[in-house]
């Protein structure tokens, strides 16, 4: 496990919201010359503490006004293979992300959508034709915040 | 809306938000000078709206992720309001997405370990108003997590 100090946190936490910052424009917030912060920047790359970087868009000025979160229960465990459902389900173009996870569902998956009818034929065509797909429970976001973390 | 370019250029640079701007560019199949154009406008307009890190906190020692599902009680007037608020200020939640469906609120939460966990949910978790449910997914994988729009 890691240890991070005051600085490196602080470095963490502006990175999150913008990592194409140089490491000039953080001289005089952090205190610190400029190969300094270059260094610690490189650490949490090179760590893995930092694993990658997300393009962040608009959605809804792209056109995708609807995001939807299913929670899917898979019908028959046993004779449906875990591999075959996450294969097909993240060939979806429209799913963003898919989680295996263990309570009153098996998969967590986000999906958007143009518009209602549009996840409408997303959920009958591709959704609901999953191999394995049981009980099925859609919630729509109204609204979402990512939070900092314990930094 | 977007141009032809536009999406192609959106499709790249979110499966590769790494990608040198002159290999985008060729891609894309447009000039470096074009290129810095277009994204010059959809950051303008709002529809790239940052570049962010991700952070892997299994590295720094949060094993454990919990969804919870939270049902509140809408017979009082304030009581996203103020369950939102009080939530933002467990470090430990890193999201918060309200919807409309069965579930009102989720929020996400990590752990170092389960008796983190445990006392995180006792002690912080519980004592939030308004909770009427609470039902949790322990994340077991995430099979997906790009997030990418399907422009």
């Amino acid at each position: 496990m890691m240890e991070l100090d005051e600085v490196d946190q602080q470095l963490l936490k502006e990175l999150q919201r913008d990592c194409t910052r140089s490491a000039s424009s953080f001289v005089d917030q952090l205190g610190l010359s400029q190969p300094a912060i270059w260094r610690r920047t490189k650490r949490l790359y090179n760590e893995g503490i930092i694993s990658g970087k997300r393009l962040v868009l608009d959605t809804e000025k792209l056109g995708f006004s609807v995001t939807v979160f299913l929670g899917i229960k898979l019908a028959r465990k046993g004779l449906v293979r875990l591999e075959d459902f996450e294969r097909a389900v993240t060939a979806i173009p429209e799913v963003q992300t898919v989680e295996h996870v263990l309570g009153v569902y098996d998969y967590r998956i986000r999906i958007v959508a143009r518009d209602i009818p549009d996840f409408e034929r997303i959920l009958r065509r591709r959704i609901m034709t999953l191999p394995g797909a049981g009980e099925i429970e859609s919630n729509v976001l109204l609204s979402e915040e990512k939070r900092q973390g314990p930094l | 809306m977007l141009t032809e370019l536009d999406a192609r250029i959106l499709r790249i640079y979110q499966s590769a938000p790494d990608i040198p701007m002159a290999e985008l560019a060729s891609k894309a199949g447009t000039t470096l000078a074009v290129l810095s154009r277009r994204l010059a406008r959809l950051r303008l307009n709002g529809q790239i709206v940052a570049k962010e890190a991700i952070i892997n906190w299994q590295i720094l020692g949060y094993k454990v992720e919990v969804s919870l599902r939270i049902t509140l009680d809408k017979t009082h007037q304030l009581a996203f309001d103020n369950f939102i608020n009080d939530a933002r200020k467990i470090q430990e939640i890193i999201e918060i997405q309200t919807f409309l469906g069965k579930v009102d609120v989720r929020l996400l939460l990590i752990a170092k370990n389960m008796d983190d966990y445990q006392k995180i949910y006792r002690e912080k978790i519980l004592h939030l108003p308004h909770i009427m449910e609470i039902e949790p997914l322990m994340h077991i994988a995430r099979v997906q997590n790009n997030e990418v729009l399907p422009v």
